[in-house]
């Protein structure tokens, strides 16, 4: 025993995420940020993690959301085994990560693979702003290249539900140029007639919102989403003027012409099935 | 020589040194020939010293030295035939960024690049060289119109970032960038883009995705200014100069890190020492990249790109997944 605690082994992301969903369940009661009322947890779920008092769209986990958008049972993941490096031996990071994984059950910010939604197949990446706050270095954007690469291998389309802070600091450059490899990917798949849905969620900034996010051939929001490029602060500091109470939000975007929808989460599924549908032998059979 | 940084102090008071001698000798008449030679011997070799090993936080030093050469400056001296193009055709004409046709070598070109003010009234005008969405998509206009006549575009990179502006937000900030990032992965004609200063952030890569990307030896590229760095990561913002260290930001970090291809060296102390000297090591640059990539057919061109980017990244794989139950 004793000897043990000197033999640790060096692991990463040990915890099953069965396990930890047992050590730390869930409150039963939750407490809605919209309205401040005190919801059972158990029927928020059944309202999509939508609070049924004041429309607040509550943050979805990666698993929610695949559960939430995909057929049951459907969902095969890919590269689930790709973890990230520490190119610039930046201070902590690895600590960091490690943390999170342990706190998500994940092994990185973003969770790709492919599902059915209504029976017509795709590729699907869901960011989860639990890790890093959703923050995209070198495994956030070779997991979704590779996803999009899959989907133009299998003549899908490919969807994303981003959440994210934007760029991760601690791989520097090799983050921002994750945001033209992604860019590389799509391109070529959008010239071969594939199908890019993004679905933007609370919240998506920086350099995931300046790179896909902004770019599909649909570009839809969450309700109150926040979504821009700078943040709020930076630019209030900037301009040295208050900002109208609604900016940057998914309904600010809508206004001003940058998106093609807002959707509430319970009618989510049943639009992007009807988008699949209308895009035939590209929306999967 | 320009106004000196706090680094080369050393240097500057030597040269005060033989000055004064100089004077003192025409004033008295006297022959301290000897004394001034050995002086100009230890500022050379100071110079030197100080020159080959600068740190990563002097290097954005230089990039931001107040005298640092800007995107017009190289235009004047490496292009012929420049003639300035206005507007996005959608909202307006934003001039932190510059662009046009041009000849270079006899070669028709389009070259576009972010454009800093020399003094603060003409950068009140250029935003500082901080770009809105309609300087990207002014951008975008003339790329493709290089393409549609089969022109290379040559980007000069020179950006503290895109502007966080209440009006760059309504305007789809985000939404240029991205559009600009998609569209130069797919442009049939060569693109080499070269940052001459600083390169920061999306606002830097929204005009940056080439087949070739340079940078001169004293720029900095990175995913944030080192400033905003030490804020978000230390919540100290004075800590930028170890921020600098730490981000990996200078030209052999870069090349180290497989982003860039080639450091374009500067003349001794910085590109303002002499904007002539830099434009030519430039313009040999620009040359021999040329070269390489009008060889290549259109097709070539975009799966050249394609590769460039698709392996830029690091990660691994572990075998004791948790995966998603």
């Amino acid at each position: 025993m004793l000897k043990d605690l000197f033999n640790k082994k060096k692991k990463y992301a040990t915890v099953p995420s069965d396990k930890i969903k047992q050590d730390v369940p869930e409150g039963i009661m939750t407490k809605c940020p919209g309205c401040k009322s005190i919801i059972y947890t158990k029927e928020l779920e059944k309202s999509h993690k939508v609070c049924v008092k004041c429309g607040y769209h509550h943050q979805m986990s990666a698993p929610e959301r695949l559960k939430d958008t995909l057929d049951h049972g459907s969902f095969r993941e890919l590269d689930a085994e790709m973890i990230s490096e520490n190119p610039l031996s930046f201070p902590d990071y690895v600590e960091r990560l490690e943390k999170d994984q342990k706190k998500s059950s994940l092994n990185e910010a973003v969770v790709t693979g492919e599902g059915t939604i209504d029976g017509y197949r795709t590729a699907i990446a869901v960011m989860d702003a639990r890790f890093r706050m959703g923050s995209m270095g070198s495994v956030v954007g070779e997991k979704i290249t590779r996803a999009i690469e899959h989907a133009h291998k299998e003549k899908i389309p490919f969807i994303i539900f981003t959440a994210s802070g934007g760029a991760r600091m601690q791989e520097g450059v090799l983050s921002l140029m994750q945001m033209a490899k992604t860019s590389v990917a799509l391109k070529r798949f959008s010239d071969d007639g594939g199908l890019f849905i993004s679905i933007m969620t609370h919240p998506t900034t920086g350099g995931v919102s300046a790179s896909f996010a902004s770019v599909g051939d649909f570009n839809f929001a969450e309700p109150k989403a926040l979504i821009g490029f700078a943040g709020r602060r930076i630019i209030e500091q900037t301009i040295r003027e208050d900002l109208p109470e609604d900016f940057q939000t998914a309904e600010f975007l809508l206004h001003h012409g940058q998106l093609d929808r807002v959707i509430h989460r319970a009618d989510m599924k049943k639009t992007l099935s009807q988008v699949l549908m209308i895009h035939g032998n590209r929306g999967g059979e | 020589m320009g106004q000196r940084l706090d680094f080369e102090r050393p240097l500057q008071e030597l040269e005060d040194k033989i000055t004064e001698l100089h004077a003192f000798m025409e004033e008295k008449n006297v022959d301290l020939s000897d004394e001034v030679s050995r002086l100009q011997k230890r500022l050379s070799k100071m110079e030197g010293e100080i020159y080959e090993n600068l740190t990563a936080w002097n290097r954005v030093q230089l990039a931001r030295h107040p005298e640092r050469p800007t995107t017009s400056d190289y235009i004047e001296r490496i292009f012929e035939d420049f003639l300035e193009l206005h507007g996005d055709r959608l909202f307006g004409d934003d001039e932190a960024i510059v662009g046009g046709i041009a000849t270079f070598e006899g070669q028709p070109v389009t070259v576009i690049g972010h454009q800093r003010g020399k003094d603060t009234k003409e950068n009140l005008r250029r935003n500082f060289g901080m770009p809105h969405p309609e300087g990207y998509r002014k951008a975008l206009r003339l790329m493709k119109q290089a393409e549609k006549f089969q022109r290379p575009v040559i980007f000069l990179l020179d950006t503290k970032g895109a502007f966080p502006g209440k009006a760059a937000e309504e305007r789809g900030q985000s939404e240029a960038i991205a559009r600009n990032l998609i569209e130069m992965a797919g442009l049939t004609v060569p693109i080499i883009c070269i940052v001459i200063g600083e390169g920061a952030s999306g606002g830097a890569l929204a005009i940056g995705v080439g087949n070739h990307v340079h940078m001169l030896e004293n720029s900095w590229y990175s995913v944030i200014s080192p400033e905003g760095a030490a804020a978000l990561l230390w919540k100290d913002s004075s800590l930028a100069q170890q921020a600098a260290d730490t981000m990996k930001i200078t030209a052999p970090d870069l090349k180290e890190l497989n982003v860039i291809d080639e450091i374009i060296p500067e003349v001794r102390g910085g590109a303002h020492r002499n904007v002539e000297e830099q434009s030519k090591a430039i313009k040999a640059a620009l040359v021999k990249s040329l070269e390489e990539l009008t060889q290549l057919t259109k097709e070539e061109l975009v799966n050249h790109r394609y590769e460039k980017y698709r392996n830029i990244g690091q990660y691994r794989f572990v075998t004791d997944t948790i995966g998603l139950k």
